[in-house]
């Protein structure tokens, strides 16, 4: 299928976007998930403004505290070791798996949070590694975890005009083990399970993603199947997520 | 046999320098001055009675009902099998819809996106009607009726009247299982598309279209629209893979070409991803209920079969709604001896996309199925699965084999190919990890190719293979010219054909060009089905520069002033004693200089058609063992292919990189068929997988190495010994993987009897089991 029509306001500033998002126009970043709904006529906006190019949402930085990723960075960019990482290459490590190669040239990670496909890799992992959103409007920034941000199965908590600008992802302590598993058949297939695991000492947390809602996070016992169990999935799913959970858990002993 | 470049080298594909630099031409690259776009509207239900179509105001003239195709007839496949029901299709829906995706209106615009403007701004009212889901829900006496004037929803029941009592009480096993397979949608990577253009200066149609089968498109468009043939042309351009989905006439054709000639503008329609699979899920789906019966020894006593196939809402040109299941009745007792078979079949009509012939046609469900009930013989009775097998497959010295239903088998060592996919395997059945079990799997089966008249008139289906007719033609500086009414669209057909024509005639391949596809210029042919061209065409290319040689022995031995007795033509040259002159001075005296020719030449020149059949025509009967190692996840379900063994006998290979080619192709189809492979539909007989996001294809990370080897015992029946093997690889690996997965679960009590073998059917197999 083809999109039905629509007007493209090429935004050359991030204000300039933010006043295009304003007047109600969608913002398209990588395209990858926009694209084909657009082209099934699920999406069907007047206005795109596309922000893939902006310099404001391109930049990447850390300080000690923090790996900061502009919005409109590549899974590709972040795969090919472009960007800051955290310890472990962790960052790379979850761009290298987000669908294929294809994907990753064009998609971004701000693109994929705000479109917040329960199964996607990012959703699901920048939840457990206790991620922040940095977001624009007309009055200024604010920040919100993405745990936060991510409200449900395709729904993030911005208003009207807004634009996610950053993605900040806290550098753990030396000791902090992480892990992720992820079931999918072939890649590029949307995940049925998947659990991404922070150890940070004594502390455990975990988010479960593919549950046809926002990621479920899970701190310290509850980083168990029972924990699981307790959270309300049951049967196939229960069993999935909880061979994902382990895994992860797996791999924490095994990677850093 | 042949020279580096003959028949049994492994040239390099001539067709493979424009495509892999994106030079092919297919009929999305087609454009025409003043082209419209064509999109469709269509139904958003399973069955439904049209009530009204309304087209948006201000756009009756771009926007085309049934109503509008004045003088236009139903497309009628039927087949004059006693009992068998018509089911014609409107190629635009008429009184009622019978499954989503069915065309409804056609709307015309500049560009398909403001076609699909047009499209979504027309009004359907329907009437919805409960959907035949289902092809047991269909038997039920109380079903809902696809076609209101049938006295049930049964396309053909057929039958194989065995004696299986007989036998039965001398078995010591017997096995039953209820399997399924489920419905599928072909996946080529190019998908329909058609350009349908108005000549006014010659008063023909020229009808661009992505199809196997010109000429039969050619047939059909004449029977639909009532035109004579020579109005119409159809030039298959390149086509991006086939696999049936473009062995049909299709609905768009006909519309398109009426609508091009009625407005005099050239209409294009691009299918794409959506309409493909919300609309065309059209193969595989079938249900058995098979019971074997074995004695002491593993000896097959006899084999009884009750079996359904989802035949769909209508019946499909060429092929008829029943072929698949009465294939099934036909083909169930596959390579094996027994004493006695009994089957009956029914093709069940739902409201669904019309069945249509997928590579290794019913061949792989059967193989399925009864590789299944071979298995569970085998642990009956305690007897290893393989040496169960060899125990009942005809060997060596009983070939030519003439099997329980009279299938002709021509050649070959069928337990040989078995053990030697065997002796492949890497069959480690060490348990890995805890969490995982490891299976052993194999299916042997044959693969009918090339059937000719004797096979298919039975069926009286609007196509009956006769002659194959190629024709060839030298030009004038001494290039040769092949011409097949076949169609290539991935087999390699224009190298593989070229490389037979210089077995016989010695000219370079570079100066051997293959024009196929295109009723225009090519000898009629029922078009690229059945596994069929490096048989028939190949035989039919052999026969034409057969009848060249001795025009081209006349000349050379005129100009050389020898004996013609004494003249050969070999290696691109005519040769007489010592002397030789190139075949290209033979062609320049025949067009040029006609005046050194001999006074008494046959006028015939250098342009021959030449027909072809094989020496007995029921086909060659190509056949091939598979075996696989799967890992089983017990957490996840998951299914890890570890290693796969392929022993082909394919008869004398013409090309043998070519024929890996085919096969890995088509095991990777297998493997979407055995683990992948689903368009589920719902109770209202909507499809539940109508992106690829959702219809999971295997790509190349889920397809292990495969160790494929060659046992060429050739045809008897053929010009070269070759056999038909386009479709084998596609049959074997959907039984080999669930044997092999079941060997894998049955420690734990747990078996999984149905296809594809998602980790959902896994996961629940095992949960039953647990309990």
């Amino acid at each position: 299928m083809k999109a039905a029509a629509f007007e493209v306001h090429n935004p050359a500033t991030l204000d300039a976007a933010l006043a295009a998002a304003a007047q109600g126009a969608r913002i398209f970043a990588g395209g990858q998930s926009l694209g084909p709904m657009l082209n099934l006529r699920v999406a069907r906006p007047a206005t795109l403004a596309p922000v893939a190019r902006l310099p404001e949402l391109n930049g990447a930085s850390e300080d000690a505290g923090y790996v900061t990723l502009g919005a409109a960075v590549t899974h590709a960019a972040i795969e090919d070791g472009r960007t800051p990482d955290l310890s472990g290459g962790i960052l790379r490590r979850i761009a290298s798996g987000v669908a294929y190669r294809a994907v990753r040239n064009r998609g971004t990670i701000g693109g994929s949070l705000c479109h917040a496909d329960p199964a996607a890799d990012w959703v699901t992992t920048l939840t457990a590694l206790r991620a922040r959103v940095v977001i624009a409007g007309r009055d200024g920034r604010r920040e919100q975890t993405v745990e936060h941000f991510v409200r449900g199965a395709y729904q993030v908590a911005l208003a009207p005009g807004e634009i996610v600008c950053a993605v900040r992802i806290p550098k753990s302590g030396v000791a902090a083990r992480f892990g992720y598993c992820k079931f999918c058949r072939k890649p590029g297939e949307f995940a049925h399970a998947m659990a991404a695991v922070l150890i940070e000492g004594p502390r455990r947390r975990a988010a479960i993603g593919a549950t046809g809602g926002a990621p479920l996070a899970l701190e310290d016992d509850a980083v168990s199947s029972e924990g699981l169990r307790r959270a309300g999935l049951e049967g196939l799913a229960l069993a999935m997520q909880s061979a994902a959970l382990a895994r992860a858990l797996g791999e924490t002993e095994t990677r850093v | 046999m042949g020279s580096a470049c003959g028949v049994g080298a492994s040239v390099e594909r001539k067709e493979d320098d424009r495509y892999l630099r994106g030079r092919g031409r297919f009929v999305g690259d087609l454009k025409s001055a003043g082209m419209w776009e064509m999109a469709f509207v269509r139904s958003p239900l399973a069955h439904a009675r049209i009530r009204a179509i309304i087209k948006p105001a201000g756009y009756e003239n771009s926007v085309f009902v049934r109503e509008d195709l004045v003088g236009v007839g139903a497309i009628v496949a039927n087949s004059s099998l006693p009992g068998f029901k018509s089911a014609p299709q409107h190629p635009l829906a008429h009184e009622k819809v019978r499954h989503v995706g069915e065309a409804v209106a056609a709307c015309l615009a500049a560009t398909r996106a403001e076609a699909e403007d047009l499209a979504e701004q027309v009004e359907l009212d329907l009437e919805e009607l409960p959907a035949v889901h289902d092809m047991l829900q269909a038997r039920e006496p109380d079903a809902p009726r696809v076609h209101d004037l049938w006295p049930d929803n049964v396309v053909l029941e057929t039958r194989v009247a065995g004696d299986v009592d007989s036998v039965s009480s001398r078995a010591t096993v017997t096995v039953r299982r209820r399997l399924r397979t489920a419905r599928q949608c072909m996946s080529p990577m190019e998908g329909r598309g058609v350009l349908a253009e108005w000549d006014m200066r010659l008063e023909q149609l020229n009808l661009h279209t992505s199809t196997q089968m010109p000429h039969i498109v050619r047939s059909g468009l004449a029977e639909v629209l009532g035109w004579p043939q020579e109005q119409i042309r159809v030039v298959a351009p390149d086509v991006g893979g086939g696999f049936g989905y473009k062995g049909i006439l299709l609905p768009e054709e006909i519309v398109a070409a009426y609508l091009a000639r009625r407005l005099g503008r050239p209409i294009r329609w691009v299918e794409d991803r959506r309409e493909q699979l919300a609309g065309n899920a059209n193969c595989r789906e079938h249900d058995y209920d098979i019971t074997a019966y074995a004695d002491a020894n593993g000896h097959l006593l006899g084999l009884d079969c009750e079996a359904h196939v989802d035949a769909g809402a209508y019946s499909i040109y060429p092929f008829s709604a029943c072929l698949e299941a009465a294939q099934v009745a036909s083909i169930l007792p596959g390579p094996y001896r027994m004493e006695a078979y009994r089957c009956r079949t029914w093709s069940m009509a739902t409201n669904k996309p019309g069945i249509v012939p997928y590579r290794g046609v019913a061949r792989a469900g059967v193989c399925y199925a009864l590789e299944s009930v071979m298995d569970d013989l085998a642990h009956a009775l305690g007897i290893d699965p393989v040496e169960l097998r060899l125990r009942n497959l005809p060997g060596p010295e009983q070939m030519p084999f003439i099997n329980i239903t009279n299938k002709y088998f021509d050649s070959g060592d069928y337990p040989e190919c078995l053990r030697r996919a065997v002796a492949a395997l890497d069959a480690s059945r060490a348990q890995p990890d805890p969490d995982k079990r490891r299976g052993v799997g194999v299916s042997i089966f044959c693969e009918q190719a090339a059937h000719g008249t004797s096979v298919y008139h039975g069926w009286g289906i609007p196509m009956v293979p006769g002659h194959e007719q190629a024709a060839a033609r030298m030009t004038p500086d001494g290039g040769l010219e092949i011409r097949v009414g076949i169609q290539s669209h991935g087999q390699g057909l224009e190298t593989t054909l070229a490389q037979v024509a210089h077995q016989i005639l010695g000219l370079p391949l570079e100066r051997i060009r293959v024009v196929h596809g295109d009723t225009g210029v090519t000898p009629y042919s029922t078009g690229t089905w059945g596994s069929r061209c490096m048989v028939m065409a190949g035989g039919a290319v052999a026969a034409a520069c057969h009848e060249l040689v001795p025009r081209l022995r006349r000349i050379g031995a005129h100009l050389m002033q020898a004996p013609e007795d004494q003249a050969v033509v070999e290696g691109g040259f005519v040769r007489a004693g010592g002397a030789e002159l190139p075949l290209s001075e033979i062609a320049r005296t025949w067009y040029r200089a006609p005046q050194n020719l001999p006074a008494d030449v046959s006028g015939a020149g250098l342009e021959v058609v030449a027909g072809y059949r094989a020496k007995r025509d029921t086909g060659t009967f190509s056949y091939a063992a598979h075996a696989v190692v799967v890992e089983v996840d017990l957490q996840t379900g998951d299914v890890r292919l570890v290693d796969y063994a392929i022993c082909e006998d394919g008869g004398v290979l013409v090309n043998p990189m070519i024929v890996d080619g085919q096969v890995i192709g088509g095991v990777a189809q297998g493997i979407g068929t055995a683990l992948y492979e689903e368009m589920p539909f719902d109770v209202f007989g909507q499809p539940g997988a109508t992106t690829l996001a959702d219809y999971i294809l295997p790509g190349a990370t889920e397809i292990p190495t495969l160790r494929i080897s060659h046992m060429e015992t050739p045809s008897p029946l053929t010009e070269f010994g070759q056999k038909g093997i386009g479709e084998g690889g596609a049959i074997g690996p959907p039984a080999a993987i669930a044997c092999a997965v079941n060997d894998a679960l049955r420690s734990l009590g747990a078996r999984v009897d149905r296809l594809p073998i998602t980790p959902a059917r896994v996961l629940a197999a095992l949960a039953e089991a647990a309990q």
